[in-house]
């Protein structure tokens, strides 16, 4: 028996309005006559079962529960080659963004990708800054700390304060994975 | 010659390969050109995941950033392509969206801070091209090199080109040529403009993908004979030389445009970090 799939239109609404963070690029979502120039030119479609374009169509079909949970919404390096060869202007990387962000709101985040979320808002980097790296810079003649969120209290807090009032820790604590 | 720049860090030079932070300062030192403090700079945010997660977090951390650099009245500059891409995007965003920089400003506020729109985002390479140009760089040249290496220019350092207008897309020049001020020859390889792999945040949630595309983009250089690849990124040069400790075959040290005009410019070895690197400089 063949699969019918219901389609969302207010998940197709949603994407076109730029998604939770009412981003720039949703507009263009309709603009794509499919023609599979992104797909051709995707890096990581290459190696994967990544396919841009039917990713672009279950957003204008409005499956959504063919775009949230999967793999393949997470495989886009945002190269820019698609969007570098769209003949139609879609803003194919900013509709990615848009689909990861209402992916993320709904609980749809990896642990790997949660656990940078956490080092962005205990150190306000994405990696770890080791004690062994301190000295690897001062043998080098660099301050052993640079003057960054690792090194500066205040304006950790400050970054911290900006991430809580935009909502990103309450965001993290929704992620079912 | 031209004006000052804040140097943006972001993390992956200074807490990993901070031989590229050290390159870049004794290079712009030695041309005279004076790099600001940007005291209290944060993650750019990271494209990859922060912009994935919530679109306002990633724009108001970047307004952060923009804002210690507007206090000083100087130009951003960032030494890494993720770092510009998200600090080159997000200004354009705030720049062009009076709403959206209204809606930042109140998050800001709240830290006693504001952004205005006012300063321009850097790429150092497009600084050395633009700023300073090759017929000076040309002059603090006092060890030519004769390597043979192949250009990486990832993705965020000329895409998207409708706002960046820096090259073109497919066939771009400006880093061949800014290599070959040194005396390198940067020899042509399949899919030059293909991305290392990293980005987007799949080196963190699926490491083997990137890998796939790393070990693509390696073959293709083995090739052709290159002796290095030159990359103008922290995050592409950490995925090119973290990932030859898991491919068997490959030894090809891989070196940030900083480290190479560190080498022409007879600057110290020790300074420019190389030995830290998992691939080791033997040339």
């Amino acid at each position: 028996m063949a699969k019918i799939v219901e389609p969302n239109p207010a998940f197709t609404r949603e994407i076109i309005a730029g998604g939770p963070n009412k981003a720039g690029g949703g507009d263009t979502l309709m603009l794509c006559y499919q023609c599979g120039t992104c797909t051709a030119s995707c890096p990581s479609g290459r190696l994967t079962a990544f396919r841009t374009r039917q990713l672009v169509r279950r957003g204008q079909l409005g499956l959504k529960d063919e775009v949230l949970p999967t793999e393949e919404l997470w495989l886009c390096t945002t190269c820019y080659q698609c969007v570098e060869r769209c003949p139609r202007n879609v803003e194919i990387t900013d509709l990615i963004f848009i689909m990861r962000n209402i992916a993320a709101k709904e609980g749809f985040m990896s642990d790997q990708h949660k656990k940078i979320g956490e080092n962005m808002m205990a150190i306000g980097s994405t990696v770890p800054f080791p004690d062994t790296m301190k000295k690897v810079r001062a043998d080098m003649g660099l301050p052993a700390e640079p003057p960054t969120t690792v090194s500066d209290q205040k304006a950790m807090a400050d970054f911290r304060k900006v991430m809580e009032a935009c909502g990103f820790d309450s965001l993290m604590k929704g992620g079912k994975k | 010659m031209p004006g000052k720049y804040a140097l943006f860090l972001g993390c992956v030079a200074p807490y990993r390969y901070p031989g590229i932070e050290k390159a870049t300062r004794e290079v712009f030192k030695t041309m005279g050109v004076e790099l600001v403090e940007l005291q209290g700079a944060g993650c750019c945010p990271a494209p990859g995941v922060i912009r994935s997660f919530d679109q306002n977090t990633w724009l108001a951390l970047a307004a952060r950033n923009l804002a210690l650099a507007e206090k000083q009245g100087v130009d951003i500059m960032t030494i890494c392509n993720g770092c510009f891409g998200s600090l080159f995007e997000a200004n354009h965003v705030l720049q062009h969206d009076p709403e959206k920089l209204k809606e930042v400003n109140q998050i800001l506020a709240k830290v006693g801070m504001k952004y205005n729109g006012k300063i321009k985002v850097r790429h150092f390479a497009e600084v050395l091209y633009l700023d300073i140009g090759t017929e000076t760089i040309k002059k603090f040249v006092k060890n030519p090199l004769d390597y043979k290496v192949a250009v990486h220019y990832g993705c965020h350092f000329i895409k998207p080109s409708r706002i960046k207008h820096l090259d073109d897309p497919e066939r771009p020049r400006l880093l061949d040529e800014l290599v070959e001020v040194t005396g390198a020859k940067s020899v042509n390889y399949k899919d030059k403009i293909m991305c290392c792999g990293a980005g987007g945040g799949v080196r963190s949630r699926s490491s083997g993908t990137a890998l796939k595309m790393t070990e693509e983009k390696l073959k293709n250089v083995k090739k052709v004979g290159a002796q290095m690849i030159i990359d103008v990124c922290p995050f592409c040069h950490l995925q090119y030389d973290r990932s030859q400790r898991d491919l068997p075959g490959f030894d090809i040290p891989v070196v940030h445009l900083s480290q190479l005009y560190g080498m022409a410019f007879g600057l110290p070895r020790e300074q420019l970090g190389l030995e830290a690197h998992e691939v080791k400089f033997k040339l």
